[in-house]
């Protein structure tokens, strides 16, 4: 579904990716873990379009779109939940789910998923009137995915979801991160909790200074020796 | 009584530089940066009314019509060319920019229509009624003035708060890359920003000139100024700030020049401005600037 290929992607000299691949298959959940710095968010903003690579390409399905805006990005099924979640905290909760289905014009499936996003976060419904910005970093959390998943997107990035969240809160998210896959939705995670992450992946991918360092299965990397002492605490 | 005719003169002032300022602060809310050729569409507007009625006979509502398309153009076509090209540059190259686009525009309408000064039309109307046994007179053109900001403001706000679009500038003004990961086309969205600013400046135009009905190259530069100011006054990137911050300048001055000074008038409404954002940075409206971690 998603291709990465040979990426290089620069802050004026400064090279943050240098020279990566992977790929994302259909209907998976594939993560890319590393340290911070490593080049985790570059690499999102970039297949999302925010950032341009200096070299290498991006492929989802069969088309390139390392050239292509990122408004039409989002139309063409990528939907990034960004790290810090960045919601748009002056408007409402109703209001940011909508701002993810810009892009979409059939008001009755906006609606359906409008009702699906509810039922997978009960409590954005309950708070849907209130500004985003009055809700608390888990309900943010929660906002920002409900807000990619109106993209109705065939791809999801989530960036940093567990970020700054109670252990049991991060449970939580994972465990609808999975529902969302279930829905049929692939997923590209991105994490520093390195052991969640791996623990529901298909796929991994650990990412150092630029570089991917390691892949396989998300089972093969949670047993990693090398893995446990760099990511996992020993 | 004299006081009232003052103040209410002073609300219709303040009116047109708030409808001004609805410019220079949704451009800045939305494309964070100050355009100060925004007092010259102005000119362009006045002119443009100005050849509609006087050379090609149009009626009051066609002028006024083709005065806000072509300005609307004008506004898109300048953000197309001089400032989209300098979108990753600092925000002092953009300034330099606007600057130079405000003497551009100046100089061509000089060449274009000469230097001396133009007897604006009477487009709207000359009447006026008296109050209180006719101790109060009022010019109807005061009231379109003020009516027409009100409905600006009502229109305006509805638009922001209940649109798609609108809501979809909000987002820009919020967080430009959240917004573009929303699938929101930036360079649209500050494209309509343009063309709402422009399209009300020649609004303002038509009523400036008509209740100072001069015509000149370098009409816009005060009252754009001073536009810039209320909205500064008022706490730019608000719409709120820009309507109350113009209504309080206008008042400000037209008090000023009726009973203290003419002559110091401009300078005692800057100084109050300066007043102000020493004891307040941000204006009496303006939302404190979120620092990112």
């Amino acid at each position: 579904m998603l291709k990465v290929n040979d990426l290089v992607v620069r802050y004026g000299m400064i090279e943050a990716i240098k020279g990566i691949s992977f790929e994302v298959n259909d209907g998976e959940i594939a993560t890319l873990i590393g340290a911070n710095g490593a080049g985790k968010t570059t690499t999102m903003h970039t297949i999302s379009g925010l950032l341009k690579p200096y070299s290498g390409s991006i492929w989802l399905d069969d088309k390139e779109i390392s050239k292509i805006p990122p408004h039409r990005i989002v139309e063409m099924g990528i939907a990034q939940c960004p790290e810090r979640r960045r919601v748009f905290a002056q408007q409402s909760v109703e209001d940011n789910l909508l701002l993810g289905a810009y892009t979409r014009k059939n008001k009755e499936e906006i609606s359906k998923d409008l009702e699906n996003v509810y039922t997978l976060f009960p409590r954005l419904l309950e708070r849907k009137d209130q500004l985003a910005g009055t809700l608390s970093g888990g309900e943010q959390q929660m906002l920002a995915m409900g807000r990619a998943l109106m993209a109705k997107p065939k791809i999801m990035l989530l960036d940093e979801p567990s970020m700054g969240l109670s252990p049991l809160l991060v449970r939580e998210i994972f465990n609808i991160i999975k529902d969302i896959n279930n829905q049929g939705v692939t997923i590209l995670l991105v994490e520093q909790n390195a052991k969640m992450a791996l623990s529901i992946a298909n796929r991994a991918y650990v990412i150092e200074t630029g570089r991917i360092v390691m892949s396989g299965t998300g089972e093969e990397l949670l047993n990693s020796e090398d893995i446990k002492k760099a990511y996992l605490g020993g | 009584m004299t006081f009232l005719t003052y103040l209410i003169s002073g609300l219709a002032l303040g009116s047109v530089y708030a409808i001004i300022a609805l410019g220079y602060t949704m451009v800045y809310g939305i494309a964070k940066m100050l355009n100060f050729a925004h007092g010259d569409i102005i000119m362009a507007g006045g002119y443009v009314a100005f050849f509609a009625f006087t050379k090609f006979g149009l009626g009051p509502f066609m002028s006024i019509l083709l005065s806000v398309i072509v300005s609307t153009i004008l506004g898109v076509v300048i953000e197309r060319l001089a400032y989209r090209p300098l979108r990753q540059a600092s925000s002092l190259s953009v300034l330099i920019t606007a600057i130079g686009v405000s003497y551009f525009l100046q100089n061509t309408a000089q060449l274009l229509f000469g230097a001396d000064t133009k007897i604006f039309p009477a487009l709207l109307t000359e009447k006026s009624f008296t109050l209180f046994d006719g101790q109060l007179t009022i010019s109807y053109l005061t009231i379109i003035t003020i009516v027409t900001c009100i409905i600006i403001m009502i229109g305006l706000t509805t638009f922001i708060n209940k649109t798609k679009i609108g809501k979809a500038m909000r987002a820009c003004a919020e967080d430009k890359g959240a917004a573009q990961l929303m699938g929101i086309n930036i360079d649209t969205t500050i494209s309509i920003t343009f063309a709402i600013g422009s399209g009300l400046a020649a609004i303002a135009a038509v009523l400036l000139c008509s209740t100072y009905p001069s015509l000149s190259p370098t009409l816009g530069s005060m009252p754009g100024i001073k536009a810039f100011t209320a909205a500064v006054f008022g706490g730019i990137g608000s719409i709120p700030g820009a309507l109350l911050g113009g209504l309080l300048l206008g008042i400000i001055e037209n008090l000023t020049k009726a009973y203290l000074s003419t002559q110091l008038s401009d300078a005692i409404v800057f100084a109050v401005l300066i007043v102000v954002l020493l004891i307040k940075p941000t204006g009496l409206l303006g939302k404190k600037e979120n620092v990112k971690v």
